[in-house]
């Protein structure tokens, strides 16, 4: 019974080394994002308008997902988007890209494409040249993760 | 090498906003996936890009290991002038990397 017992142990053991692996790949946390993300408002409470965040809701493959970021801007001297920030909770880290947008650039918006190690909350912040914030999240299912992929 | 393949518009109107469009052939290893010999490969990026107008910088970007490899950026530019729009990028060892093309505006 004892010998049956541990044997079942050992198996159990053997099938979740490869997901505890996994898991411990996966170390940016809502936290670890919510920080970063605090970081980078210092304190402030972004808007929920004025900014889109276009990515899949479904992704098939994590390694390479389009998205793209638009703020609604004149994108003039007085009124234009600073700075552009995208964040993770799933990935290693939960930094993905920062952008720096000036008057030049015409429109408030860029695109790239992004690797995504689960499904998990995207979220974009942009920051004003008023010093004012907005934030877009948006939910993404991911089917195949990038990080299973060696 | 971090080659890239650069899409600048040779031609524009006065003041049209221009997309410029850049996808640089690099591999953007993490750091965190293993290699055939199970150690942890070491961590290879993209760390910045960035664009000038005639030197002036209309975008910047700041790469991390969530960007997936080869890198494909696209954002916009405001062309008023006729100039010269340098494209600069380079990874963590300081190897730097520039590819230009000229606009003519009018």
């Amino acid at each position: 019974m004892t010998i049956a017992a541990s044997r079942r142990r050992v198996l159990a053991l053997g099938l979740a080394a490869p997901l505890m692996l996994l898991c411990r790949r996966a170390g940016a946390t809502p936290e670890a994002m919510a920080a970063a993300i605090e970081a980078f408002t210092g304190g402030g409470t972004p808007a929920e308008t004025g900014i889109t965040l276009d990515i899949p809701l479904l992704v098939e493959n994590g390694n390479s997902v389009p998205i793209t970021v638009s703020v609604e801007s004149a994108m003039t001297e007085e009124d234009h988007v600073e700075e552009i920030a995208v964040f993770n909770e799933a990935n290693p880290l939960p930094d993905v890209v920062r952008v720096r947008l000036t008057p030049r650039s015409g429109l408030g918006r860029f695109q790239t494409r992004i690797r995504l190690a689960g499904s998990q909350t995207i979220i974009a912040v942009a920051r004003m040249s008023d010093g004012s914030l907005r934030r877009a999240a948006v939910s993404v299912i991911v089917t195949a993760p990038a990080c299973r992929e060696s | 090498m971090a080659t890239a393949m650069v899409n600048i518009p040779e031609t524009a109107a006065p003041g049209e906003i221009v997309e410029i469009k850049i996808l640089i052939s690099h591999p953007m290893e993490t750091g965190f996936r293993p290699g055939m010999d199970g150690k942890l490969l070491p961590r290879d990026i993209i760390r910045s890009l960035r664009c000038e107008y005639d030197g002036e910088i209309v975008f910047t970007a700041e790469l991390h290991p969530a960007i997936a490899a080869n890198p494909f950026f696209v954002f916009h530019l405001r062309a008023d002038r006729s100039g010269e729009i340098t494209l600069v990028w380079a990874d963590e060892k300081g190897n730097e990397f520039r590819q230009s093309g000229q606009i003519t505006v009018g």
